[in-house]
């Protein structure tokens, strides 16, 4: 169920590496059913930096709303505007269509901190 | 207050887990706020029907010959009006004239009837009524009697007609009968808070979940699903109808609230009524309306309201509405500002959201 070619926060956010320092970005199937069916998505501007755990954006449902934190710093380099108009993607296909963002890891060490797919479910195994 | 430490469970608990409900605490009590989705609830319900637990209402019973005369005093409604068979809205209000609770109020009988609060009000409700006790009325806490289910939605009434031999079309909005359902006793009340048709069945606590089970199994083919808490209050929102604690409270009277008509100034002395009877000389202050968020974002309960420049109140009620598809909420302003069109604000994490008010209720059924 949690793909291995991500890295976890234990925030339930994951990250997928693409190529070199370039990432993607969302939030794991086990936040999506948490939150239950997604509203509205807000996403960062293009072009913004962020550091390690800073507040991208925030996630609404029905009955709540979720930060999104990113769980490495770097430059917000494409953010995924269909979510305009289909925030239900983020539940329908959290680890696919429903990415949030792509950004530019400032550095690759940060990585280092986040979660393996074995990890993370172990993670919410105990949270579930 | 002595509140309970250990949350509750409905007759009905294990076959919320067995259908997969996400438990929480609310009131007092574990209670599902959803099983599937919130939005997939609320759209079986306006369009099919739903299947709420709402057993942890609270009932009280009024009995005696001077049960009509002590009810009269203690609520603003006319219970003059009530017969055996019907039910009306009414509340229990402080002398200040504002909300302790909205309730429901049943005559069962001559000299009989059953009063339904919020969970949450139950106990500081009877120690209330009690406090004014009349010689020739019994007062009995009698909600561990009840389990309560709501059935809701445009094929309610066909799907419950297949599991009673009662008329249901000889039960109007507002009326009820006692009879049987699946084979159990109960009072079936055409009532509820989805503003959609529907039923509110009262049962003995053993009965509920072979009615629940019967109900749910027979109804699938019409659309029929359990829903929770979380659709329970966008569906009541949507219709305008007033969740205690969020559009009234200990605050409010029924005239700021909108809800001015179930108070009868004309049906003698009550609890509450100089101080409405004031407050209606003088005109409100402050009302209760709807307003609806333009563009992203949802406006929540506390949320900062913004008027020309300046804070004029707070977020009563506020969630994204299934069926309008936008962000709705409900708060009071002062009266200046409560006509439809009025441009407002609502602070959300640092940022300013357009709202506009809006007539209430959002949703009319038709």
């Amino acid at each position: 169920m949690v793909p291995k070619d991500c890295l976890y926060s234990k925030n339930h956010e994951w990250i997928r590496v693409v190529e070199d320092d370039l990432c993607v970005l969302g939030i794991t199937d086990f936040a999506q059913s948490e939150l239950g069916e997604v509203v509205y998505v807000e996403l960062p501007e293009v072009g913004q930096s962020f550091a390690a755990g800073d507040e991208i954006g925030t996630i609404e449902s029905v009955k709540a709303v979720a930060e999104i934190y990113t769980p490495v710093g770097g430059e917000i380099v494409e953010v995924n505007e269909t979510l305009d108009d289909h925030p239900e993607k983020v539940n329908d296909d959290p680890y696919g269509a429903g990415w949030l963002a792509k950004l530019r890891m400032a550095s690759a060490d940060e990585l280092g901190e986040l979660l393996d797919a074995e990890g993370y479910e172990k993670l919410i195994s105990q949270d579930g | 207050m002595a509140e309970q430490s250990q949350p509750q469970r409905t007759p009905l608990y294990d076959e919320h887990l067995k259908a997969g409900g996400r438990m929480v605490d609310f009131a007092g009590w574990q209670l599902p706020v959803r099983y599937t989705d919130v939005i997939a609830e609320h759209r079986a319900v306006r369009r099919a029907a739903g299947l709420f637990d709402v057993s942890h209402m609270g009932e009280i019973r009024f009995r005696g010959p001077g049960a009509k005369a002590f009810l009269q005093y203690l609520t603003p409604n006319d219970v003059a009006k009530l017969k055996p068979g019907r039910a009306h809205y009414s509340g229990l209000l402080s002398e200040r004239g504002t909300y302790l609770d909205d309730v429901l109020l049943y005559m069962l009988a001559e000299d009989d009837y059953l009063m339904v609060v919020n969970a949450a009000n139950r106990e500081q409700d009877v120690a209330w009524i009690r406090g004014h006790e009349h010689p020739d009325c019994t007062i009995e806490d009698q909600s561990d009697d009840f389990a309560l289910l709501a059935l809701q939605g445009p094929k309610a009434a066909a799907i419950l007609a297949r599991h009673t031999p009662l008329d249901l079309g000889a039960i109007r909005y507002y009326r009820f009968a006692r009879g049987t359902v699946c084979g159990e006793e109960a009072i079936v009340s055409r009532t509820g808070y989805t503003g959609e048709d529907g039923f509110e069945l009262y049962l003995a606590p053993p009965s509920a979940p072979v009615v629940w089970r019967t109900l749910l199994a027979d109804g699938e083919a019409d659309g029929l699903v359990p829903a929770g808490l979380g659709a329970r209050d966008t569906l009541r929102l949507e219709a305008g109808m007033a969740l205690y604690g969020h559009e009234i409270d200990q605050r409010r009277t029924p005239y700021e609230a909108g809800l001015g008509w179930v108070v009868k100034l004309g049906k003698g002395d009550f609890i509450g009524r100089q101080a409405l009877v004031e407050q209606r000389q003088r005109g409100v202050e402050e009302r209760l309306v709807g307003f609806e968020i333009k563009g992203k974002g949802i406006a929540r309960p506390g949320c900062r309201v913004i008027a020309g420049g300046r804070p004029v109140g707070t977020v009563a009620s506020g969630t994204w509405s299934p069926t309008l598809e936008r962000a709705i909420g409900t708060t009071y302003v002062p009266a200046a500002l409560a006509e439809p069109g009025t441009a407002l604000g609502v602070e959300v994490r640092n940022r300013l959201l357009e709202a506009a008010v809006v007539p209430l209720p959002f949703y009319h059924r038709r």
